[in-house]
């Protein structure tokens, strides 16, 4: 139920708007994007796609909101180490996590 | 005339299925289980890609091979080309130069006869390139309907290089996985040219040729550390690899980040939820090299043509006994199977 | 490959496993379970458990649609289109799921016309171009899958199509996660909620497990970095003494799901009073039906069906296992009379299920592996 990649579309089928060419890295599909008719995705946007279908449009920024807080995992407990040595800190391993952004 | 000794069949399945044509573990069944037993004996030992022959002190090694490909023709090749690549390439891991062929062609009756013509052209041609002489053949055809418009079926006789000594049994712990270039372009471009899956691609290709070249080159550079070779065609790499594991014990641990594979391949197995070590291969081999000659082996085929994109991708340890294992950089890990049939998309 | 390649660097997947450690009380025993099976096979084929602490522990979910699907249905299936101009339709993950007298595959080598589709409309082309067969597309899947299907069927009626009908097994997810949670040996954590098919229902129909039942609930991507957050994310609700809902597959999940989706399955699908799972019994409300303004394109109630029931052989335990109550190694049958080339129970049969992704990848591992940095 679950296997869906993400895919770039390069052209919208001029003989029916339904369809549109997808590719990804190098291999091309023709896919429906019924399912996206109330904000239908344009040339250059990606699409999530699983049996032939557009479920969703992947967001950029979201994606990189998403990195920017997988690289940040471990860095602000670095921090807070660090903080901590300098002997201001009350030692409670409750310090760790709170506030983070989502 | 000897007689070979009346062993029992372990073979117990009631009919022949489309798996047992597969290369993976249903094949292996039925070889082992019926043709092994009747045919060579009671202890066959490991089965390879060629039999070694003795005739007057001259080491000859000879194979057989069919061709059941449909679409005839793909990006890259068809189906001529195949029945002479792959037997040369199966002589040629078995570490000999392929002398000369004998091809079978069973026809469909009703094919049309330049579809033939394209085919043979083709074979001749591969020939030359592979400078392997085709000595003579047969023909057969069948009622319409009764072959999918042809089969064809090669034999082919080689000389065995000197300074080379293969077996299963020589496989060493430390000892080097040589690949000799991307995987999975044959399987891919085959299961697109069908049609049935509505995919493109424009720089996918079947990767069918000689590796006789490349194989040269290896065992002049370091045959002596060449323990054990294959060509990964039906069933990918993880098959052949499965299959030595199981012969010599050891455990094959394969590193992914050095596995070569082209971005159109990777894409469309991500789409079609496949493995790239499970897909059939018809212009590359797999050779297990000692860790001393392994940097010299792998130089050798980089500086050799069609042999820029090898890679060093495993060794060989104890663990895990007879099972091939794929590890990531980051330290996790899977156990890679024999295919059971023809690879399957999934959508799950 | 962009939006995959990202979220498996190995730089990070590490760091999230550092984290993952560093969240896991080292008193308590974490059971968190991954509904999907789409993130069990990730799990497995990325080995992402290589980099958990012991005390925190995955337990599969039923969320195979392969797997639940009763034999008797592969049965009905197979029986419908016997018929000479029959043309049998299915996605490769049904073409090896044995019934009573054998797989499609199997079928397929005794003559049947078994045809390998990648999408429900490629088994609508299939009958634009034969148009003297009837082509009968043996639909299975959660709520990811059921709109495409249901939008199919839109487009065939429009068309006319009368040669294609589709043979619906689409079954929800919801029913199924109760069904383990009133499960009276289930103790579990949390859930990794099931990522695609949350972009068609979104995340709110996940609520009640969070307030009614105190479960944390991450909605889940399926790149090993996604899987790896979505489990600090639960373990940090989780120390916190939190319950909620989170979407961790931002990019791709809208919160309120896809309307348009969710429209057509509505236009087209109905739910069943009740449908089978294998393994877990009778469910009410659990399964979707084609509507009767579609009884053309229904092979249900187009053609007869023989309604057999086939019932798993007392000794396969695949009921406890796809519960999560007991292990795929803990089954009596499993890796002697049960292996993925002969599967006696559901969970053997797909890939993604656990015993088959077990066993596969799994089972013979060593206990420690080298990393690549020692070769």
């Amino acid at each position: 139920m679950c296997l869906a990649i993400p895919g770039k579309i390069v052209e919208l089928d001029p003989e029916n708007t339904n369809l549109a060419l997808v590719d990804v890295v190098g291999v091309r599909r023709k896919v429906d994007l019924g399912l996206l008719q109330d904000e239908p995705p344009v040339p250059g946007d990606w699409v999530l796609i699983h049996v032939g279908f557009a479920m969703s449009k992947i967001s950029e920024a979201d994606a990189a909101d998403q990195m920017q807080t997988l690289t940040m995992l471990g860095e602000a407990a670095a921090a807070m180490e660090e903080v901590r040595g300098y002997g201001l800190q009350e030692d409670s391993p409750d310090q760790y996590g709170k506030g983070w952004k989502q | 005339m000897a007689t070979i000794p009346a062993a029992k069949i372990r073979f117990r399945e009631p009919q022949i299925e489309m798996a047992h044509g597969a290369g993976g573990k249903a094949s292996r069944r039925l070889v082992e289980g019926l043709f092994a037993p009747l045919l060579f004996g009671a202890s066959p030992g490991p089965l390879g890609d060629a039999a070694q022959i003795q005739i007057n002190g001259t080491r000859i090694a000879m194979t057989t091979d069919s061709f059941v490909v449909k679409p005839l023709r793909f990006p890259g090749g068809s189906i001529g080309e195949l029945a002479i690549n792959g037997t040369v390439n199966d002589l040629a891991v078995s570490g000999a130069r392929a002398e000369a062929i004998v091809v079978t062609f069973v026809l469909e009756a009703g094919l049309p006869t330049e579809i033939l013509e394209a085919e043979v052209r083709a074979m001749g041609q591969a020939a030359g390139k592979a400078g392997v002489r085709i000595a003579g053949g047969d023909t057969k055809v069948v009622e319409h309907g009764k072959a999918d418009k042809m089969y064809i079926s090669t034999t082919g006789i080689g000389r065995l290089l000197s300074g080379v000594e293969i077996s299963p049994q020589s496989v060493q712990l430390g000892d080097k996985v040589l690949l000799s270039g991307p995987i999975g372009d044959h399987g891919i471009t085959i299961l697109l040219a069908r049609g049935d899956l509505d995919l493109e691609a424009d720089d996918l290709r079947s990767d069918t040729r000689s590796v006789f070249p490349l194989v040269d080159s290896l065992v002049q550079a370091a045959g002596a550390g060449v323990r054990w070779m294959r060509d990964p065609t039906r069933g990918g790499v993880a098959t052949s690899l499965n299959e030595l594991a199981r012969d010599c014990g050891h455990g094959i641990v394969l590193f992914e980040e050095k596995i070569p594979i082209r971005d159109s391949v990777r894409g469309a197995c991500e789409l079609l939820g496949l493995d790239p070590l499970h897909i059939a291969n018809e212009g590359q081999f797999l050779a297990i090299v000692s860790a001393e000659l392994a940097e010299t082996a792998l130089q050798s085929l980089r500086a050799t043509p069609g042999g820029e994109e090898a890679h060093l991708i495993g060794e060989v340890r104890e663990q895990p006994e007879s099972s091939v294992l794929v590890t990531t950089l980051y330290g996790g890990s899977r156990i890679v199977d024999m295919l059971v049939g023809d690879p399957l998309p999934r959508i799950c | 490959m962009k939006f995959v390649d990202e979220f498996r660097s190995p730089e990070l997947i590490t760091k999230a496993g550092e984290e993952i450690r560093k969240l896991a009380d080292p008193s308590r025993h974490y059971r968190i379970m991954e509904v999907c099976g789409g993130h069990t096979h990730a799990i497995y084929r990325f080995g992402l458990k290589d980099l958990l602490p012991v005390n925190v522990e995955l337990i599969h979910g039923p969320g195979c649609p392969v797997c639940v699907l009763p034999m008797g249905r592969i049965d009905d299936g197979l029986a419908l289109a016997a018929e000479p101009n029959f043309i049998f339709a299915a996605f490769g993950d049904m073409m090896r799921v044995p019934g009573t007298n054998g797989s499609p595959l199997e079928y397929k080598a005794r003559g049947m016309d078994v045809r390998i589709v990648y999408s429900p409309a490629d088994a609508l082309k299939l009958a634009r171009n034969n148009p003297g067969k009837h082509v009968m597309f043996f639909a299975i899947g959660f709520e990811t899958t059921a709109p495409s299907t249901a939008l199919t069927l839109v487009r065939a009626k429009a068309e006319g199509l009368l040669n294609f009908s589709v043979f619906c097994n689409h079954v929800t997810i919801i029913p199924a996660i109760r069904a383990i949670l009133d499960s009276p040996d289930m103790r579990l954590d949390g859930f990794v909620g099931p990522g695609h098919v949350s972009t068609v229902i979104g995340c709110r129909p996940y609520d009640w497990i969070a307030k009614d039942e105190g479960k944390p609930v991450v909605v889940s991507g399926f790149e090993p970095l996604d899987i790896l957050q979505s489990i600090v994310m639960l373990l940090r609700q989780l120390r916190n003494g939190e319950a909620k809902v989170e979407n961790q597959y931002k990019r791709v999940v809208p919160w309120e799901g896809n309307r348009a989706a969710l429209r057509a399955m509505a236009e087209v699908f109905e739910l069943r009073p009740y449908f089978e799972w294998r393994g877990l019994g009778f469910i009410s409300q659990s399964a979707l039906k084609i509507r009767a303004s579609y009884a053309q394109w229904d092979s249900e109630q187009r053609f007869t069906v023989p309604g057999v029931r086939v019932t798993d052989p007392k000794a396969a335990q695949c009921g406890e296992v796809l519960k999560g109550v007991l292990k795929p190694a803990q089954c009596k049958l499993f890796g002697r009379e049960c292996t993925p080339e002969q599967p006696v129970g559901a969970l053997m049969v797909s890939s993604e299920g656990s015993c088959a992704a077990y066993y596969n990848y799994e089972h013979r591992k060593p206990v420690t592996i080298a990393s690549a940095a020692a070769f």
